[in-house]
This record gives C-alpha cells, structure tokens and sequence, in this order.
C-alpha cells in the first residue's frame, strides 16, 4: 500500500518540467548532463573554436610543457596538444554515437523478435549471443578491425557488433516478462497485430533499463575505439583521436613529457565517466512513472 | 496490553511532507482481536508497520506514543525492536509468496526463526519446525518440512507464515491482509485458523482488511480508518447495524450482502432506479464441448475438460470458480485469445472458434468480442495516457480520426464516468477506480456486444466496486451489451447476473438462473463455495428489506 494522498485537479508535469525535475532532484545527473554538454559542444564547435590548427607541425616547438600558449603543451613534431584534444572530440563521439546507435537498433529487433515469439528463434538468437560472448571482446573487435581493413567504418562496425549481445538479452529479457501482461492483451484485443503490439506496446516499456544500457555503452565504445586506434588498429595518424594520442604520448611520459598523454587520457576518462554517470537520469526521463 | 495514542506518521515526497496517519488512539486488550478496516491509502498498513517501526525510507513517527507492555514501542532502541518483533509481536503480511525466501525450504525458514530467538537448539530444531506446521494445521508436515515455497498453494504458503509467525509465541500478532489474494474456500480455512490458534493462545490480534464483512466475521472490535484517522469504532454488529459516521454508513453499504441490490450499494443519494433488465431469447454465444489441453512435461493438463453452455442475448452470465478450475482459460478461449484444442465456439451462429487466435485480430468479429481485464493496472500501457489508451481499438479498427475521435473518446469517458480532465493522466497518476473506468470505456469503444468481465472489481475497494457494478449495470442497459461475467465472489455475482455456471476441476459443475444456483445449490461444491463467503451482519438500517426486488 502506498500513502498517495493526491490533490484533485492538480496539473501533471510536463516532459520539461519532469526533465528539470529530475536533474534537479540527483546533483550527479545535473553535473553528468553539464559534462555531456561540454563535450557536446566540442564536438559540434571544437573545429571553430580551438586556438591552433590541430594539424600544424612545428619541429621548433616540439614537445613544450603546458604555457600560455599551448595550454596543454605540444607533442613530439610541435602540435598544439589542447587544439588536438578539443578536435579529436568529434571523432570519438561519432564512433562511439554510432556504434551505440547500430547495436542499440540490431540488439533491440533482435531481442525483441526472440522474446515475444520465443521458440526456435530465441533458442537461436540465444546460442549466437553466446558465441559472440564467448570471445573476449576486444580481440574480437580487433579481429575484425584487422580482416575488414584499417577505416573508421569498421571501428563503428566492430564496436557495434561486439555491443550487440548486451541489448539483445535486455530487450529479450524485458519483452518477455510483458509478454503476457495485460496490456499486452488488451492491445491484441483492441486489434493490434503481434507486430504493432510489440512494437508500439510492449517495446517502449522496455526503454528505461535500455537508457542505462546506453550511457554505460557509450563509455565503453569510446574505450574501445580508443584502445583499438591505441594498438594501432582503426584511426590513422594524423588524425586527432584520443587513443592515438595516448598512444603517441605514451613513448615520451619516461623522459618526463607527461603532458603528451596526459591530457587525451583525461579527456577519454572525463567523457567515460560523464557517459557513466548519465544513465539513472536519462532513465529516470524516459520513465513515465517517474512523473507524478 | 496495546495503547496507541496521537499516532502520526508522515513521509517526505518530491512535493513536500505527506502525513499518512494524522493522530489515532486506539487500545488493543489482552486476547482481543481488533479489525482495522479502511480503503486503499487509508493509512491502515503504514500504522502496522510504523508499529513494527518497519517504516520505508522517508516515512518517520511524527508524534504519539504506543505503548505495548509498559514499553513504548515509538521510542524503543532498534535494539530492542529486533527483540520485540517475532518474539513479542509477529506480523503476516498480505502476499505469503512474496514472504517466504523462494531458495530456501520452508522448514528451513521456521528453523532459522526458532533459533534466531532461541526457542530451539541445532539438535531439537527440526522436530520443533515439524511441531509448529503441526499447529497450523498442515498435514503431512514431516514432508511438507523439505517443501520450497514455490511447491505450496497459496493458502499453504499463508499457514507456513502463520506457523514463523506463531513460532515463538507471541503476544500479539498483526495481520495485514492475509487472505488477498486467496481463494474464497481457502480464506476461510486460513482465517478460521488464525482465529482459532491466537483464541486458543489467550493472543491479541489485529486483522487489517478492506473487507468489511470478513473483518465483521472475524473481529470483536472493528476501526474503521479514512484518510490516516479512525473516524470510527465499536463492535462489527453494532458499526453495521447503526453507523454513525457518514464513512462507516458509506462502507456498509458497499459491502455486497444478502437482501442488497445493486443500486443498494450506492450512497443514498445516488440509487437512481435501475433500468429494467431483460435479457433476450435469441442465444448469442454457444460453447460445445469445448476442450483445452496444455502440453507438459508430465503428460498434458487438461484445463477444460469438454464443457457447454449458451449465452443468451442480453443475459449476463456470471461464471465462477476457483484458482485453477479453468474459468480464465475459458475465458481467454472465447476472446479469442487463446486456440481451443477441440470444441465449438459459436457466436451469432458462426464458429469462431476455427478463427486461429493470431488471425482473429483482423476479422470483422474482433470488435464484437471484447474484454474487460482483471488487474487494471496491469492492463494499460503504462506509457499510453488514458486518452492513447481508449484511442487503440478505435484507432485501428475503425476509420474514426481527428475531431470525431476526440468527440468519441470524451463521450467514452463521461459515459464511464471518467472525468475529462483526467484523459490525459498516464495509469500510475490514476486512481484504482480511474483506471478500471479506463478499462471499461476501453473495452467498449467500438461497441462490442459481447463483453467478458475478468474479475474487473477484484482489485478494487468496495465503494469503488459499487460504483462500478452499478456502471456496468447502467452500461448494459444503455448499450444492450451480453455480459461473461468472471468472478470468485459470489456476492458480486449475485449482484450483476441473471445466470450462473460454477466451474471445478475444468467441469461444469452446475448451471442454472442465479437465484437458483445461489438459494437452492444442487451440488455441494457450491454449497461450500456459499457457505465460504463471509456474510456480513445484517445492515438493517441501512438498506431496507424491499431492496431484493
């Protein structure tokens, strides 16, 4: 029994009001949105904005500690580590967005179809989820990286496709349990075919424990674009990309150039952790019953 | 022994503090057993729990005192409340499943309560458990010791609750619900036990319910609750024979009884004369012979062993059982929902039954047939407002769009009483009774003739089940709709239908008109599922004699 003493005629909140609502109600929603609209702007304005060409050498500035001029220092042939780092911003997120975005749709259809129809298929779907996940992951993504060719492409495909397990058996668990509920039914009842009850009735309310699925992924995607391009495989010098500049920096971090790498590695850190922290209040948006 | 006075509990919400229960007293006596009864967010079992200072998060004791033993449980350390709780005072609560730990056996369970209070020793243990599923009439308890949850019926789980609860002997026990949920055969056993153990131990007892004629049954003493107060007390015969709060009177009206109507069950002022009902002659839905039979892993279940009936135009049919007999596949069956194994379904002459379920959905019949469900919370969408979800079967079988479906879905709604500014509330900002309304006016959007009532009350406070008795009554009247009306609860059956049919075992166990069935039961099944229904005291003041029509 729950203490729901409600007052009559009083206006239900907005998809605003309950947006603002949420982030004010938990600080680390508020802050995680903030970060992710700092990123955001980066990505969208970063080219615009950064000081120095991202891509300009200069052998005579090389590998200068962080000034006025070069907030972040500069790298081994001279480049402005700050303007590379704000630059490479668009890169990860698109790889990471994107790939998010591919398995988020593939692992929904697939787990949806499997949990509502179950049978054959799910048992299917199920033994190839478990094959894809007996891998370590990121020597599968590494694999296919290295047999499709060395483009950014298929970085996106690879990341998605090692991400896909992981929707499919939430979308397949949560359909499933709904299956059967009684909205569900009366869905079919009102004349909806199994397609559109799935669809428009049962998926949706699938949506909440996804938004966590998504934030927590997109931390993990942009690692693993980054490590891929780390080790060499995916981004190409010279291109701005926060893995490469780790990687780069890496060599230099014993003879005390710690700047190199650093600040890439603490932008990587910042936008995994911003992704990570995202998830309770997104799903708490898409949450209707989050609304009073 | 129990003294509670100026009780208040309060919880923080996102909009600011909500007293749940605004300074009761009450006194509890040795070896009485007191009924607080009250409607949904009455704050009946937030005082059960503030007692056992079991509160969730956010709820606190503002002020008062209960004083139990000379000790007063409000400012108790929460050492001694580890204590107190179990040994002293034991709670049942309202879902014995979800009571029990599922993993562990349930002799096991009893143990580990023994032993926690120190009432047995690793060695006596087991025989000890075996002895308090003895108490509580569970037969065949040595074996019963190694059972799990999951391997018991409801009601058996409600006894091994009973039997922890009863395990170290305490002095008074608080019941909140304990029978929701349980067959009606079944909540007379259970009930009659927890009445006879805690009398046989000189325990008090508090039964907290929303059913006024199980509590009358049951209690010495009832308190009836509104809005976190108790705006009344005295002994069940007297509260019902002569109310003096507006609420109490309101209550016992409700409460379907023998000699009330269905107009009875309003407040006075809204027993509007009931529209004449007369059902037809011309048979709308024939059932023969019809079969449903589950595969399984050990041998198939026969569900519905081969029953027949007909279904007259106009007629409302009430069909009841309990869990299990085969009602809901029936049900589920005629709606079309589910594929019969063998059998005719014929409506308005044609079988539908050779429609396979998952074609049915597009055939000009889908419409006629419709369904109101059980739970109505677990039957809206909970992303759908409650204007998306009477738009659904409008939306996709008939051609109604734009103003004509606005005008439609308003008409829908004041026709079940649904308040229009409520259309556009999703489900969890609507009340229980705002959701079954939105049910109702789903189910009958497109103007069925057939409408199947899954227990559409089961899940609602009495005064919200009068109201919405009376609604389908007034609906059935207006629209000419054929009902199937579901149900355990033979007093509501009583209420609605002309015709009833009592299903056992997936058999027809008897069929006749309702006046019949109900007075002059032929077989005995029947006559155990009448005698199981708690009857509540006359309410002679309340609701005159005439009233049975």
């Amino acid at each position: 029994m729950t203490e729901t003493t409600e007052v009559p005629g009083r206006k239900p909140d907005g998809a605003w009001a309950h947006l603002l609502h949420v982030l004010r109600e938990n600080p680390v929603t508020m802050l995680s949105f903030g970060m992710f609209a700092f990123f955001l702007l980066q990505a969208f304005f970063g080219a615009l904005l950064v000081p120095h060409d991202p891509l300009a050498t200069n052998a005579a500035n090389a590998l200068q500690p962080p000034n006025w001029t070069h907030w972040f220092g500069t790298d081994s042939l001279g480049r402005d580590v700050f303007s590379r780092v704000v630059v490479a911003t668009r890169l990860d997120l698109t790889i990471s967005v994107l790939a998010v975005a591919i398995s988020f749709v593939i692992g929904s259809v697939l787990g949806a179809v499997a949990g509502y129809w179950g049978g054959w298929i799910d048992a299917l779907l199920n033994r190839v989820l478990d094959t894809i996940m007996a891998f370590p992951l990121f020597v599968l993504a590494m694999g296919i990286v290295a047999a499709l060719g060395n483009t950014i492409e298929n970085i996106i495909y690879a990341t998605a496709l090692i991400n896909i397990p992981f929707y499919a058996r939430l979308v397949r668990a949560e359909v499933n349990i709904r299956r059967e509920a009684g909205f569900a039914l009366a869905a079919r009842l009102s004349g909806n075919s199994h397609f559109r009850t799935l669809a428009f009735h049962i998926f949706p309310n699938a949506l909440p424990p996804m938004m966590v699925q998504v934030s927590l992924n997109m931390g993990w995607a942009i690692l693993n674009a980054a490590g891929l391009s780390f080790i060499g495989l995916g981004v190409r010098p010279p291109t701005p990309e926060w893995g490469i500049m780790v990687a780069e920096g890496a060599n230099y971090i014993i003879s005390g150039h710690w700047w190199v790498a650093l600040f890439p590695g603490l932008w990587l850190m910042l936008a995994v952790f911003t992704f990570n922290l995202m998830g309770d209040g997104l799903r708490d948006i898409v949450d209707p019953r989050r609304r009073t | 022994m129990l003294t509670i006075k100026d009780f208040a509990v309060s919880f923080r919400t996102r909009r600011g503090e909500v007293d749940a229960v605004r300074g009761i007293s009450l006194d509890l006596a040795e070896g009485e057993t007191l009924g607080i009864v009250g409607e949904s967010g009455s704050g009946k079992s937030v005082t059960s729990y503030a007692l056992m200072r079991i509160l969730d998060a956010g709820g606190r004791i503002k002020a008062g005192s209960a004083v139990f033993d000379s000790r007063d449980l409000v400012q108790a350390a929460e050492h001694d409340m580890q204590a107190i709780r179990g040994r002293e005072i034991s709670m049942i609560f309202q879902n014995p499943r979800a009571a029990l730990n599922p993993i562990r056996k349930v002799g096991h369970q009893l143990e580990d309560v023994l032993r926690r209070h120190g009432r047995a020793t690793r060695r006596d243990a087991r025989a000890k458990a075996i002895e308090a599923l003895e108490a509580v009439r569970i037969r065949d308890a040595e074996a019963r010791y190694d059972a799990y949850p999951f391997e018991l019926s409801g009601g058996m789980c409600q006894r091994v609750v009973f039997a922890i609860a009863l395990a170290c002997g305490p002095r008074l026990m608080i019941a909140d619900e304990p029978t929701t949920g349980l067959d009606i055969t079944t909540q007379k056993a259970v009930m009659d036990l927890v009445r006879d153990l805690t009398r046989d131990r000189g325990m008090s007892s508090i039964l907290i319910t929303h059913d006024l004629g199980l509590a009358a049954e049951y209690c010495d003493r009832l308190a009836v609750m509104k809005d976190g107060q108790i705006v009344e007390t005295g002994p069940a015969a007297a509260l019902f024979a002569d109310p003096q709060h507006p609420y109490t009177a309101k209550l016992v009206d409700a409460t379907p009884r023998p000699g009330a109507g269905l107009r009875d069950l309003l407040p006075a002022e809204a027993r509007t004369p009931l529209a004449d009902h007369v059902p037809g002659g011309r048979a709308l839905v024939q059932v023969r012979d019809l079969v449903k039979t589950y595969p399984a892993k050990s041998g198939p279940v026969h569900a519905v062993k081969g029953i027949s009936f007909t279904i007259r135009e106009g007629q409302s049919v009430g069909l009841v059982g309990e869990s299990g007999c085969g009602k809901s596949t029936t049900s589920s069956m005629l709606v079309r929902l589910l594929d019969r194994t063998s059998g005719d379904i014929l409506f308005d002459g044609f079988d539908i039954a050779d429609i396979p379920a998952d074609r049915f959905v597009r055939d000009a019949r889908r419409s006629r047939i419709q369904m109101v469900f059980q739970d109505a919370t677990d039957s809206l969408n909970p992303r759908h407002s409650a204007r998306q979800t009477i738009a659904d079967p409008i939306l996709r079988m008939s051609d109604l769009r734009g103003s004509a479906l606005a005008a439609r879905i308003e008409e829908l709604a004041t026709l079940c009483g649904l308040p229009l500014t409520l259309l556009d509330r999703f489900p969890h900002q609507l009340s229980g009774g705002q959701k079954a309304r939105v049910g109702i006016a789903r189910a009958i959007a497109l103007d069925p003739k057939f409408l199947i009532l899954d227990e559409p009350t089961a899940a609602l406070d009495v005064s919200i089940q009068a109201v919405v008795l009376n609604l389908l009554a007034d609906l059935r009247a207006r629209l000419g709709m054929t009902y199937l009306f579901v149900s355990h609860d033979l007093n509501v059956v009583r209420l609605l239908c002309d015709h009833v049919i009592v299903m056992q075992g997936g058999e027809i166990v008897e069929q006749g008109p309702a006046v019949q069935v109900m007075d002059a039961p032929s077989h005995p099944y029947t006559r155990t599922l009448l005698a199981a229904a708690p009857m509540p005291p006359a309410a002679t003041a309340a609701a005159p004699r005439s009233a049975a029509e």
